[in-house]
């Protein structure tokens, strides 16, 4: 047992972790924190105040050279073209097939464009750049970051207040999905607005051997705000009300942009890159299968793996579940065949070999509020 | 640290003997373990137990664990109020997060299991 645990990876707020008694678990090959005290407790800070969490599992590539945007044109599915300095997108990595490698957030930054893609494909993003970097003869170099790069996120309404106390950037001007560097507490920063919890919030990108000050610097500023820290756990029932998806679970290989509700995310006319024509088919056929969202009208917990029925007839699979903090409803994310789905329509989950009632929702199913515009 | 007036298995369930009755529920050790509780799938009364058999189901957010049964008996009465408020196992386990109640079949299987003390030796650990 104790050889696993030794080949784990660690990231550089490993002891802080352990100081607030986190509960770690291995992770894409990573020792991580699932819970510090409660995934309920944390997940609902993060909804009413604001949650800290460790990313720097994550991975981060680097794309330069005179080549980096036509590079970048050409690997991801959605159009590199269209940010502005500063600005990301939400995109993914297609095979030739269309299935999809990984799903990540592209900016545009001052040195050509970061890649932030999941821990789990690091390597396999890493790989299949270098490859068509080479393939294509790009002027272009790529770096791969993710070693000497800790991800901190402070996520939550009362965000943006924690960090515009240890920060002179104007946050006002930092909308969602755009990134500025900065400085936070004193370290150099490239502060984003993006996040995976359907909450306002921020990624802070800032060099590993900084990452320990930087986090105690939060955490202690966070105190009076109401802020704790998060882990694995409520990150993952944070993203499920949102209705944002997880790779290995509703993303593999074998599953093309659109039917995972992201076909808005493919731009077919920006020209060429790797999956194209495979898309193009798809999106003129229309998906055989679709990414649905299903609340539990019987009472029962719809998990990854578990089938789906309608009519009595097994045709789908649940690919995330929880008990929803939140709603106090027990949703899930399903795919079915395509001429099933429908909002409104009824399904039934089999949890341990017995039917369950289901309804299709629409997805999210949490919107944070939005505030009321000025009178 | 574990109340003494109660006897406890491996799978860190708790039987209190109540004469020819007893009442059962998971210790705090498990709850702990388990961390936030979400659901408890129970068996309707008048379902027979057999002991160490797996009885019912207990969910966490992340994971989905059975229940053994300590000892054999009929169930007389489930705790209704675990449907709505399933956190009561992890906020009052030995209390109001009781789980069933048995009428004993076998009333020396009790014997079989562990005192406070020596469940105490086996969570220490």
């Amino acid at each position: 047992m104790s050889e696993v645990v030794a080949q784990l990876r660690r990231t550089p707020l490993h002891d802080v972790h352990a100081e607030l008694g986190a509960r770690m678990v291995p992770f894409a090959g990573y020792e991580m924190p699932v819970q510090y005290r409660s995934i309920i407790d944390e997940h609902r800070t993060v909804r009413s105040a604001v949650g800290l969490f460790d990313l720097s599992h994550m991975g981060e590539v680097a794309i330069s050279g005179a080549e980096a945007l036509a590079f970048a044109r050409y690997a991801v599915v959605s159009d590199p073209g269209a940010l502005e300095p500063g600005q990301a997108q939400y995109s993914m990595l297609c095979t030739d097939l269309g299935g999809i490698i990984d799903d990540l957030i592209l900016y545009r930054t001052d040195e050509g464009y970061l890649i932030v893609c999941n821990a789990s494909n690091r390597d396999a993003v890493v790989e299949h750049l270098g490859r068509l970097l080479s393939r294509g003869d790009f002027d272009a170099a790529l770096d791969d970051r993710s070693d000497r790069t800790a991800l901190i996120a402070p996520q939550g309404p009362r965000a943006a207040e924690l960090v515009a106390g240890l920060t002179g950037l104007d946050l006002e001007q930092l909308g969602n999905y755009r990134s500025l560097p900065g400085r936070v507490a004193g370290i150099d920063c490239l502060v984003a607005r993006t996040g995976y919890t359907g909450e306002d919030g921020f990624e802070l990108f800032c060099d590993a051997r900084r990452a320990e000050r930087l986090w105690r610097a939060l955490y202690d500023a966070g105190q009076p705000l109401g802020l704790q820290p998060c882990g694995l756990g409520s990150r993952d029932t944070l993203r499920l009300e949102a209705g944002m998806p997880l790779y290995g679970n509703e993303l593999d290989r074998e599953t093309n942009p659109f039917e995972a509700n992201l076909g808005r995310v493919v731009k077919l006319e920006k020209g060429e890159f790797v999956g194209r024509r495979a898309l193009q088919q798809v999106q003129q056929e229309g998906p055989r299968r679709k990414l649905i969202g299903l609340a539990m009208r019987d009472n029962a917990i719809p998990r990854h793996g578990y089938a789906v029925r309608a009519d009595g007839e097994e045709m789908g699979l649940v690919t995330s579940g929880t008990a929803s903090p939140t709603l106090g409803e027990k949703i899930a994310m399903a795919y079915v065949p395509a001429e099933r789905a429908g909002v409104g329509n009824r399904f039934e989950v089999v949890v341990r070999e017995r039917s369950y009632a289901a309804e299709q929702v629409k997805l999210p199913f949490y919107r944070r509020p939005r505030a009321a515009p000025a009178a | 640290m574990y109340p003494d007036d109660l006897r406890y298995s491996k799978e860190h369930e708790w039987v209190r003997v109540q004469g020819t009755r007893a009442t059962i529920g998971i210790t705090n050790f498990a709850a702990d373990e388990l961390g936030d509780i979400v659901f408890v799938e129970l068996p309707e009364p008048g379902t027979q137990l057999t002991q160490f058999a797996s009885f019912g189901v207990v969910e966490s957010v992340k994971a989905v664990s059975d229940l053994y049964a300590p000892v054999s008996g009929e169930v007389t009465e489930i705790n209704e109020t675990l449907r709505d408020k399933p956190e009561l196992l992890n906020a009052d386990p030995f209390g109001e997060g009781w789980i069933l109640r048995v009428e004993l079949k076998a009333p020396d299987e009790v014997e079989q299991l562990m005192d406070s003390d020596a469940y105490q030796a086996q969570t220490a650990g």
